[in-house]
């Protein structure tokens, strides 16, 4: 066998590696596909907040399962589904600019959540369990509650495409359509929030903006048709997966950090291409 | 959260539409009062529309022109006051087309010209559902009706101003639109382009579409609609140039921003309401 067949399949022999493949290429899909909304109405920062957010959630579920992976995910969606209605409401409701409203609630729960964790003598590690993920802890369980709920959002997406498209494009087109505009609205800010559930133990909270919104930027450089961006985003995203895992496995590296740098290598390129092009008039721009 | 539940219900009928009153007129408007937090936008005002017909609305910046088209369009709940669009509320009508300022536009969305002219379809669509043959053909006919046929796969953002407006117009024929509220589609066209959209207007009034159009420019205001709405959070006029464009009620509309000069047999209005976007007009 040829020595870069074995450098490619050696990883395989692992369980937990194909099992932390299969999670990245599925996450990444889920993100892609959601983040391509985040990314067109500027809701990167939502994004963050609402994966900070979610730390109460889980610090609940932690203290209150005593350590047990299994009921997290659930505590998770809890506090994620929660989390975005809130941001939603206030953002809404009040004279308080959006993007500070999401500022205060989110710093605010994510102190909620490290206090609470906090109480326990081994929080750190924890902790940074929370923050950073392990995909390559991911167990069969939890492959088939990435499956079932990234699969749940992409077909939402896809069901209500021309909706959110109108949405996204011209709310106030979404009102003379008289669509149901706030509830689609929530429901975007829903599917967001479960596609940070999913990707919680793939990447973990700090770096989760990266997965919404590192591979749609990089696909909005390279074309300007949706279904086309939304595509692309998908494939920057599974392939940054796949990369970054093997990268985590030969050079040691935290298997989330590898994955978000393939993906911003990936956006590198483009972008820096993208402009050589533009300064030369290859591209029309 | 009942009112999203009743929102969804209503949205699920595809096509779905208020009735249409017999002998209604096609927009009512009584009483009219929009407050904001910082002050007043619309005080007390009241008119009607008969159908087909093509009216300018003038008045100084922050005059309250977009919130009259967006109270019209449904997009706002008036503080006071009604509107009825052919005898009913404009809450359940898909028959009300507003068109938005075109720097209001992300230009760069990725999306080309018959996708956003499709977008006039979906509120006939009904939810989960796809165009179809159908919707096409009416894209396709409102796409020529406007003369972007050719254009038709263009991205949205390698259009002339011109042409985003005639694109927007296009997805107004898509939805069947019956009302059109057009908010500043002249600024920054020039000569040629302004004339296409007066040609496709008079085509609209042959089809009996009634048509309000924001401008800042008074001249075509009064020589190219039917009636002249003059407005400064108050209706100061409505009727022909010349019951309207009177010297007290331009003053009190524009106040020191406007000259009065006698020409001949002429009276002289030299004004500049510069808008928020920095384009001047005259």
């Amino acid at each position: 066998m040829s020595s870069w067949l074995t450098w490619l399949l050696t990883p395989l022999n692992y369980p937990f590696m194909v099992r932390g493949f299969l999670a990245a290429w599925m996450v990444g899909v889920v993100c892609a596909t959601v983040g391509t909304y985040v990314v067109l109405r500027g809701m990167a920062f939502f994004g963050d907040a609402l994966a900070h957010a979610i730390l109460p959630g889980l610090a609940v579920g932690y203290l209150v399962g005593g350590g047990a992976r299994g009921p997290l995910f659930w505590w998770a969606m809890l506090a994620a589904v929660l989390s975005s209605i809130g941001i939603g409401a206030i953002s809404k409701g009040t004279k308080i600019r959006e993007d500070t409203a999401i500022g205060v609630v989110f710093a605010g729960m994510f102190a909620l959540g490290i206090a609470m964790i906090s109480t326990v003598r081994s929080y750190t590690v924890d902790l940074a369990h929370f923050l950073f993920g392990d995909v390559l802890g991911v167990s069969l369980s939890d492959l088939f509650l990435i499956g079932i709920f990234g699969g749940l959002i992409v077909i939402t997406i896809l069901l209500f495409y021309k909706e959110f498209l109108v949405l996204t494009f011209d709310p106030l087109l979404a009102v003379t359509l008289r669509l149901p505009a706030r509830a689609l609205e929530y429901l975007l800010f829903i599917l967001i929030a479960l596609a940070v559930v999913v990707s919680l133990q793939t990447v973990g909270i700090a770096l989760m903006v990266a997965m919404l919104v590192t591979p749609a930027a990089a696909a909005s450089l390279l074309t300007r048709r949706l279904p086309i961006m939304m595509t692309l985003a998908a494939v920057i995203a599974s392939v940054s997966g796949v990369i970054g895992l093997y990268i985590s496995y030969y050079a040691n590296v935290a298997s989330g950090a590898a994955v978000v740098l393939t993906s911003t290598a990936f956006f590198a390129t483009i972008w820096l291409v993208r402009t050589v092009q533009k300064k030369r008039g290859v591209w029309d721009g | 959260m009942i009112n999203i539940l009743d929102d969804l219900r209503k949205s699920s009928t595809p096509g779905h539409r208020e009735a249409h009153a017999a002998n209604a007129a096609v927009l009512e408007v009584s009483n009219l009062t929009v407050r904001y937090e910082n002050g007043i936008a619309l005080e007390d005002v009241s008119f009607h529309l008969t159908t087909g017909e093509r009216v300018s609305v003038v008045g100084p910046n922050g005059a309250g022109k977009s919130t009259l088209f967006k109270v019209i369009a449904g997009v706002i709940t008036p503080t006071q006051g009604q509107v009825s669009v052919r005898g009913y509320g404009p809450g359940g009508h898909i028959c009300i087309a507003y068109l938005p300022q075109r720097n209001q536009v992300d230009w760069t969305f990725p999306v080309n010209v018959t996708d956003v002219v499709m977008m006039g379809r979906v509120g006939r669509l009904g939810l989960l559902r796809w165009p179809k043959r159908q919707d096409w053909a009416v894209v396709r006919q409102s796409l020529e009706d406007v003369g972007l046929a050719d254009l038709a796969n263009r991205q949205i953002s390698e259009l002339s101003g011109g042409q985003q407006q005639r694109m927007f117009i296009a997805r107004a024929l898509a939805q069947e639109a019956e009302l059109l509220l057009m908010d500043e589609p002249l600024t920054g066209l020039d000569v040629n382009s302004q004339e296409a959209i007066f040609g496709i207007l008079d085509e609209l009034q042959r089809r009996e579409v009634t048509v309000m159009v924001s401008t800042h420019d008074l001249d075509q205001a009064a020589g190219r609609f039917d009636r002249v709405m003059l407005l400064n959070h108050r209706l100061l006029g409505l009727g022909t140039s010349k019951e309207v464009f009177t010297p007290e009620r331009l003053v009190t509309a524009y106040g020191g921003h406007l000259r009065l000069v006698q020409a001949g047999e002429e009276l002289l209005a030299v004004a500049d309401t510069c808008c928020e976007d920095g384009d001047a007009h005259e």
